[in-house]
């Protein structure tokens, strides 16, 4: 149906992206496609080493899955959007086909390695999150296609993430967001690492410097102090009604520093409550 | 297509009652609510999914009724502030909020009361730190929050007792 109707027109999802948009008149599809019935894609599941989340999955649903316990990155990010009435509605698969600049989803799923699975007419196929968000509301999705799943690895057991946006009130925007997953042998003994910077730019902003310099060694706040400075130099966080960017950096600064030792506390078997911040 | 405004049909249940238009299908549900259904208990507030005013329960899940077109509501069940009183008897909730001075003007009070129903109905004993992030995302402009609070604990206390 979307292909009959043309490139003006849009998919709707859960609409809490969308919607504000065409308020704002940012935005003028032709028509709308309202798919959020389209009943098989609300799952998630978590079988031989690989979590799957049907794009029409709420932030709500997956907030309070048995998957958030299981990686609690997931909850922190799903759990942190906005307000209790905007995760009833709004979906993953949504949030990262608006790839808003200051949506959680895209930034938390750089973290996690994610593929988008993008379907169209001649099939699908899986684009790497990193391939997928192009540029701010820029994204891969081609003329007809669709997002149907998001997919990435079960992290391992010794492993741990946390995810914060930091935001003025529930349901503002992040002005910065920040998330670490990392995987640690003995002694905090870095064995694998993502780390991403949100709001920060007009994509998600990753560095593999910064984590090539955190591999094999033994965490320490020094340590991670030099890789957030190195995170920060790809940063260029643009000022605007939530911060100018020097306030952003510092914010970007702090709740790195806060989530990668979240991440450290987790990957140890800790339990930790975590979620947004706020002003 | 055309840019004459064609209508859907939409069949909408609110407070046990069967609605069904014709409506555009750019009309928003919380338009529905107000001006086909004339129901104006919910109240639009910020328009841009900010305030909360809006909120009604749709299918169990609280929603912001100005982000939401009538058409993706179609078959749904919805409740709205005035689905709260039943037989001349308010809502424990209503009564809590008026008891504990949760409201001064009033006119977040309908977003804040179907906030705090869906609170209640999925966690009946919350703590003050889950009462405050359920209630996010609903802005008050006079109480400064306090008595509102007050009044969901004593709203599941009561509902508690039962």
């Amino acid at each position: 149906m979307l292909n009959g109707l043309g490139d003006t027109a849009k998919p709707l999802a859960g609409g809490q992206t969308l919607i504000p948009i065409l308020k704002l008149r940012m935005d003028e599809p032709s028509d709308l496609v309202d798919i959020a019935r389209l009943p098989a894609l609300h799952y998630m599941n978590n079988n031989d080493g690989v979590i799957r989340i049907g794009a029409l999955a709420t932030h709500g649903r997956i907030g309070k899955s048995d998957l958030s316990k299981a990686v609690p990155i997931l909850g922190d990010c799903a759990n942190g959007i906005a307000d209790a009435q905007v995760r009833s509605m709004g979906t993953i698969g949504g949030s990262v086909s608006a790839a808003d600049p200051s949506c959680d989803w895209p930034a938390l799923l750089h973290v996690l390695n994610a593929e988008i699975i993008c379907q169209g007419e001649k099939g699908s196929r899986a684009v790497s999150i990193r391939e997928f968000i192009q540029d701010s509301y820029t994204t891969a999705l081609i003329g007809g296609e669709l997002v149907t799943e998001i997919r990435f690895k079960t992290p391992p057991a010794n492993s741990g993430g946390a995810y914060i946006g930091f935001k003025k009130a529930a349901p503002a925007y992040p002005a910065a967001s920040a998330g670490v997953q990392l995987s640690l042998a003995g002694d905090n003994v870095c064995q694998e690492v993502s780390l991403v910077l949100g709001a920060a730019g007009p994509r998600p902003v990753t560095s593999a410097e910064a984590e090539n310099f955190l591999r094999g060694k033994t965490l320490t706040a020094d340590l991670l102090n030099q890789a957030a400075e190195i995170l920060l130099e790809a940063s260029d966080p643009p000022a605007d009604s939530r911060g100018s960017s020097d306030f952003k950096r510092a914010m970007l600064k702090s709740i790195f520093l806060k989530v990668a030792f979240r991440a450290i506390e987790r990957a140890g078997g800790e339990l930790i409550e975590g979620g947004p911040e706020y002003v | 297509m055309s840019d004459e405004a064609q209508t859907v049909s939409v069949e909408i249940s609110i407070n046990g009652s069967r609605y069904q238009r014709e409506v555009e299908p750019r009309l928003l549900l919380v338009e529905f609510i107000r001006e086909e259904v004339g129901l104006t208990g919910t109240h639009i507030g910020c328009d841009t999914s900010y305030c909360g005013a809006c909120t009604v329960i749709l299918d169990g899940e609280p929603i912001k009724s100005c982000t939401l077109f009538a058409v993706q509501a179609d078959g749904g069940e919805v409740i709205t502030v005035e689905g709260l009183e039943q037989n001349d008897e308010l809502h424990p909730i209503q009564q809590a909020f008026s008891q504990h001075h949760g409201l001064q003007c009033g006119f977040c009070t309908p977003g804040m009361l179907m906030s705090s129903l869906a609170l209640l109905a999925e966690n009946p004993t919350p703590s003050e730190k889950e009462i405050r992030k359920q209630l996010g995302g609903n802005l008050c402009r006079c109480t400064g929050y306090q008595n509102i609070i007050k009044a969901v604990q004593a709203a599941a206390k009561t509902m508690q007792e039962g």
